[in-house]
């Protein structure tokens, strides 16, 4: 098979931001909670907070310097890969990049090193502070590289001259018709991400009748954010969904599977997309359902994908099952939330052990949400690359098939062993426990006994 | 060309010209330290040496980042030239510097530290040396055509690209080995600077075969140092590099300890101010200037009023950092 470059430069690429999604997914979440711990060891002077701050600090210091390494990565690759597009939308894009660098990259990177060596040297409320400012600095971040993202889905604010993008508008840039919606989507599945893995560690320890304290701290902080945060995902997804719509009908139908747009849109729980004959195969359907989502309306209709030609239609089956991926994590994250709730207010939460060794499974259901989402959106886009500017075929950079097929088989095997490794020592850390995260510190104010973590 | 369409290229090189430096500066002594690993006595003393730089080393790499992002913001057409260009030389950089990132805090959890004290070192040196390899053959020159790059995926590998990535190894190793001398205690601090000092010699020579050969391999670069005038105005730039290594020897003699780092970075910039003036304006040598691969005005003046304001405070919260973990480390203190 002759390597076709496009395609290669599309799976490399894919390959490196998919691995990187995974880190900010984590530390976006997991430094807001390590703020908070902090906040609240302030508070209430609780060493068991202090404890579970610097335990989370051990694990975000691992999975920060695996996002960092990788995001630097993607920095020079959208060069390398896509240095016609660079031309084209570097204009527009570039300084919402440049500013990503100026007010998020230096400011986690700098305070982190206080967060992770300062503690001796500053005061408590500073060495918190700093946490609070890792936070912030990622969640700005993840402002400027949405922003950046979603001007790609829906671009605005620009005008094209000789088939250079410039800009018009900065605002209308930056807050393009589907930022508001991919942004909150997006922050809010961080934090959820995050949610479901201190679940499943305090699940864990509770189980396994070890840091008794700490993994009940964790489990009632946990399903207090999940109970609130995974409904709202719900509804968050479902207003971004019909701000896609609006804005990339397609993308939409690609979704859903829907092909006939004269016909209102059944909602799909599981079909086989047949992209030759333009149905779907196998389908088990609730008739009429997807009209009653996306249109409000019964007989309700909207774009199917036969209503353009094949070249303008994106890839059907992975932004249909990826979806389906999504939704699905999206529906067991609420009911998880709801049940743990639930036991919570009957009082029976630590005592229900089939719930606790579901939910001590349960860490990695966040990452393959945002994974399937981002899935769907990016391959939902094609065959754009900046939807409707330039097609994706068009923006790569003139390096042959073979060049770029010998380094994406370098990046997986790099990030293969840097991926499970990574997995290794955290899972260590997490076996270890809070304990001997503190058992390390060479704080006078964490010299405790051993056995803090033990029932009272 | 109107007025603003001059200035701001040229004010945008300035700015991108700094992150660069301040890049090979403060990521040059934490990549030396790791091109020096391997000359340790222990993994204990290796620890130490980790230990000295790792509160900055994630700081330190931003700048990189910051060099990347701000060519894509102010020069999209040279970012679009110069990546492709330089691929697999990109890439090797890219990978090294996960292997080194993720080996600070992997080689503390990790049970045997010598896996990652490899990672560490492997990854440090490969990543000076692709650095070198790519500034080497800019300063060569990249074939263009029709604003694209033209030429194949080893167009970089030439014999005086090498020789830069080597240089560039021992550049880093010096700036390490005086970072060493100014921040260790004990036996660590004492044998960086016997190291500094054979690295000296080795930075020297390297910065000679560079300074000679460019000039005879390339015209452009000839013409613009020995022609007259400019000659007048450039003959101090070997002399005071001269000095600058005679102080870094006398202070390392001396047994300063502060002194010795500050010389070393001063012949960094020397050296780093020879290629700005063997190849201003050119941003791809020998076609695209910086006038030719600029953003559009109003993109660069966005992004200018952003980063006037923005890199004040970084350098602010930056020099608070270093401020803050001032002072020696000692063997055996422990990580976090």
């Amino acid at each position: 098979m002759e390597a076709d470059p496009v395609m290669l430069a599309r799976l490399q690429f894919a390959f490196t931001i998919i691995f990187h999604i995974i880190f900010p997914s984590f530390t976006i979440g997991l430094s807001a909670y390590i703020a908070t711990l902090g906040a609240m060891w302030l508070k209430t002077g609780r060493e068991h907070y202090h404890g579970l701050m610097r335990f989370w600090t051990k694990i975000f210091a691992v999975s920060f310097a695996m996002g960092v390494v990788t995001g630097i990565v993607l920095s020079y690759q959208i060069g390398t890969n896509w240095s016609r597009f660079s031309v084209v939308t570097g204009n527009v894009l570039g300084p919402l990049l440049g500013y990503e660098v100026l007010t998020a990259f230096f400011l986690e990177a700098t305070f982190l090193g206080v967060l992770l060596f300062g503690f001796d040297r500053v005061p408590p409320w500073l060495y918190v502070m700093s946490a609070a400012v890792v936070a912030v600095g990622t969640a700005t971040s993840a402002f400027w590289i949405l922003a950046a993202n979603s001007w790609m889905q829906t671009p605005a604010g620009y005008e094209m001259r000789n088939g250079i993008a410039f800009p018009t508008d900065w605002l209308a840039v930056i807050f393009n018709p589907s930022f508001p919606y991919r942004f909150t989507h997006m922050l809010n599945a961080a934090y959820l991400t995050t949610g479901f893995v201190v679940l499943a560690v305090g699940a864990r320890y509770v189980l396994g009748g070890r840091y008794l304290t700490e993994g009940r701290i964790m489990l009632r902080m946990a399903i207090g954010l999940t109970v609130v945060l995974a409904p709202l995902q719900l509804i968050l997804g479902d207003q971004h969904g019909l701000n896609t719509l609006k804005h990339q009908p397609i993308k939409v139908a690609a979704m859903e599977g829907h092909w006939d747009g004269s016909k209102p849109g059944e909602l799909e729980l599981f079909a086989w997309p047949d992209e030759s004959a333009q149905i779907d195969r196998f389908a088990i359907a609730i008739p009429h359902g997807s009209s009653l989502i996306l249109t409000h309306s019964w007989d309700g209709l909207f774009p199917g994908l036969s209503s353009v030609p094949a070249a303008d239609r994106p890839p059907v089956k992975p932004v249909f099952f990826a979806f389906r991926i999504m939704v699905g994590i999206g529906l067991f994250m609420i009911a998880a939330a709801f049940v743990g709730a639930f036991l919570w207010w009957r009082g029976t939460l630590y005592e229900t052990r089939w719930y606790l060794l579901v939910m001590a499974q349960c860490w990695w259901l966040g990452f393959v949400a945002v994974i399937a989402g981002w899935v769907v959106t990016e391959t939902g886009r094609q065959p754009w690359l900046a939807y409707g500017i330039l097609r994706t075929a068009d923006a790569t950079s003139p390096v042959p098939g073979a060049t770029i097929a010998g380094t994406l088989a370098l990046f997986i095997l790099a990030y293969g062993v840097v991926f499970w490794f990574g997995i290794y020592y955290i899972n260590r850390l997490i076996n270890g426990g809070p304990e001997s995260a503190i058992a390390h510190a060479p704080d006078p104010l964490t010299h405790k006994p051993a056995t803090s973590g033990s029932e009272r | 060309m109107t007025g603003m369409e001059w200035y701001l290229p040229v004010i945008w090189a300035a700015l991108i010209g700094t992150a660069v430096a301040m890049y090979v500066i403060l990521d040059g002594f934490d990549l030396g330290i790791g091109i020096l690993f391997p000359f340790a006595q222990s993994e204990r003393q290796r620890d130490q040496m980790m230990r000295t730089i790792a509160p900055y080393w994630d700081g330190n790499e931003t700048w990189l980042v910051l060099g990347g992002a701000g060519l894509f913001v102010a020069f999209p057409r040279a970012y679009a030239v110069i990546m492709p260009a330089f691929y697999l030389p990109i890439i090797v950089m890219l990978v090294s510097l996960v292997f080194r990132g993720v080996a600070f805090e992997f080689r503390v959890v990790s049970h045997s530290k010598i896996g990652w004290s490899i990672a560490f070192t492997v990854g440090s040196t490969l990543a000076a040396f692709s650095q070198g390899v790519i500034l080497g053959a800019l300063v060569e020159g990249i074939p263009v055509h029709d604003g694209a790059y033209a030429g194949g995926s080893f167009g970089w590998a030439t014999p005086f690209a090498f020789l830069c990535g080597l240089a560039l190894i021992a550049g880093y190793a010096l700036l390490g080995a005086t970072f060493l001398t100014m921040k260790a205690e004990g036996p660590l601090g004492v044998r960086a600077r016997a190291q500094a000092k054979i690295v000296l010699v080795i930075v020297l020579a390297f910065m000679a075969a560079v300074s000679a050969w460019t000039p005879l391999a390339e015209a452009r670069i000839a013409t613009r140092w020995f022609s007259l005038p400019n000659f007048y105005f450039l003959w101090p730039m070997p002399v005071v590099t001269a000095l600058v290594a005679f102080w870094l020897w006398r202070s390392l003699e001396s047994g300063r300890e502060v002194p010795p780092f500050l010389a070393a970075i001063a012949l960094f910039l020397l050296g780093y101010l020879g290629l700005v003036i063997s190849d201003f304006p050119y941003l791809v040598p020998p076609s695209l200037t910086v006038w030719d691969t600029a953003a559009a005005p109003a993109s660069q003046i966005f992004m200018l009023l952003g980063t006037l304001v923005l890199l004040p405070i970084i350098f602010g919260y930056v020099i608070f950092v270093y401020w803050l973990f001032r002072g020696k480390v000692r063997e055996g203190e422990s990580y976090h």
